[in-house]
């Protein structure tokens, strides 16, 4: 019907519906937006910024942008796609990304939209934060040097699992998550490891115990098709789980 | 990459028809040379192509002029600062290999500690340390307070990450400068390690 709604994405027209955002049209019309702090299921944060796009020339946040009429937005130009790169730079820098070090390596989604934006090098330099660890939790295990602060853990926790284990405290470069327990550590919380908020992190800061480079290089989520076709990580988490319990319908 | 290798092209006076490699490890485990060396029967094609200077295959000291240096490892200590900016000031195009080049690697996870504390978990406190001692002597180049990647010192023309780069990578990387044309890496030979 020619009463359908659309906007244009890198000139493609996209349809959408009253209340859908840029994001949200585009992904169901199968298109991808890099984003790292969005996540489909969830209430968008806009906070990553990786997902500006230029929209009737100015930058937007697609994540929270609704989407309207007459739009023009440029989601893959080489000037948008530097943006994205030099944001991505800055959260590396801003952290301690040790890839080769890391459990979540290959199938990390912060390290899958670098290699989109074709990341080849951190170009700041680094702030080498001193962040701790917090290995409390019999099931869990936090690295706080990969946090990028997207907040997903928060949103999930306290909207889906009904827990409030974590939230974002501090300010500026002193943001940091908490555990909400007396004690500030994760095993006073009611956190279990069958909880959603363990399988959202798009990096390596929230990680199971007793498992780890359990599937080879070259086979990870991302060793062979980038992001973009793949998907997020959290989406296989998901399937994964589900199938190991028997239940291949996810 | 276009304009670097203007640079090269440009040089014209200089009497050669092969271009001049250097290379060194700097605070890196040797997995970025052995990852050249992975090249294989390829090594051959390459010698065709060009001269190796100061490299730790030929076991030249000093660095000359060269075309192109190839830097494994981040700057760690006082010796890697010298060797680096001495490959800057000799070398065209200088590029960092692998990941501990590119953002320092996992030496940078001593960044975490104070020196003092590193020197003697490693020399005093460690499992199984006899005659413990913090060893001084004057031959052992100092470390720095912390581990750098190489841009954090010295201007860097190109980046190849990886932990190590793969033998294919640096190979494209070579045959591509050498040949004068720009890189282009497939999404499969690019990855952080
Ligand atoms: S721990 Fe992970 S999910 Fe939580 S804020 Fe940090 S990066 Fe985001």
């Amino acid at each position: 019907m020619s009463t359908e709604k659309t906007f244009r994405l890198d000139g493609k027209a996209i349809p959408f519906e009253d209340g859908e955002t840029v994001m949200d049209a585009a992904l169901k019309a199968g298109e991808y937006i890099p984003h790292l702090c969005h996540n489909p299921d969830f209430e968008p944060h806009g906070s990553c910024r990786i997902c500006v796009v230029d929209v009737n020339g100015r930058h937007q946040c697609s994540c929270t942008l609704p989407a309207s009429e007459g739009m023009d937005v440029d989601n893959s130009s080489e000037a948008i796609t530097n943006k994205r790169r030099t944001l991505l730079q800055m959260l590396f820098v801003e952290g301690n990304h040790v890839c080769p070090a890391c459990e979540k390596s290959g199938a990390c989604q912060l390290q899958a939209v670098a290699y989109q934006t074709g990341m080849l090098n951190p170009h700041f330099t680094h702030f080498f934060p001193k962040r701790s660890i917090d290995a409390s939790h019999p099931d869990i295990v936090f690295y706080f040097n990969r946090c990028i602060l997207c907040g997903l853990c928060v949103r999930v926790s306290r909207d889906v699992d009904k827990k409030a284990v974590f939230s974002l405290s501090g300010r500026g470069h002193r943001t940091r998550i908490i555990f909400n327990s007396p004690s500030g550590k994760a095993v006073d919380t009611e956190l279990a490891i069958t909880d959603k908020a363990v399988s959202v992190c798009p990096t390596g800061a929230i990680l199971p115990k007793h498992h780890g480079y359990e599937t080879p290089v070259g086979e990870r989520l991302y060793d062979c098709l980038p992001i973009s076709v793949v998907g997020d990580a959290a989406k296989h988490h998901t399937a994964k789980k589900h199938f190991l319990n028997g239940d291949p319908d996810e | 990459m276009v304009t670097l290798m203007n640079d090269i092209q440009s040089d014209q006076e200089r009497p050669k028809d092969k271009l001049i490699v250097a290379t060194a490890a700097l605070c890196g485990c040797f997995g970025c040379h052995m990852s050249l060396l992975d090249i294989d029967e390829r090594i051959l094609q390459l010698v065709e192509l060009v001269e190796f200077d100061r490299t730790p295959l030929t076991d030249i000291k000093t660095v000359g002029k060269c075309d192109i240096g190839l830097i494994e490892g981040g700057v760690a200590n006082v010796d890697n600062v010298e060797v680096l900016r001495e490959f800057r000031n000799n070398c065209d195009v200088l590029v960092a290999v692998g990941a501990c080049a590119v953002n320092g690697g996992v030496p940078t996870m001593r960044n975490q500690f104070e020196i003092k504390e590193c020197l003697e978990e490693a020399y005093i406190h460690g499992i199984g340390v006899e005659n413990p001692h913090v060893p001084n002597d004057v031959e052992i180049p100092l470390l720095l307070d912390k581990v750098h990647p190489i841009h954090e010192v010295v201007r860097v023309d190109y980046f190849l990450p990886g932990c190590p780069p793969g033998a294919d990578t640096i190979w494209l990387f070579l045959t591509e400068v050498i040949a004068g044309n720009a890189v282009n890496f497939p999404y499969s030979l690019i990855h952080y390690d």
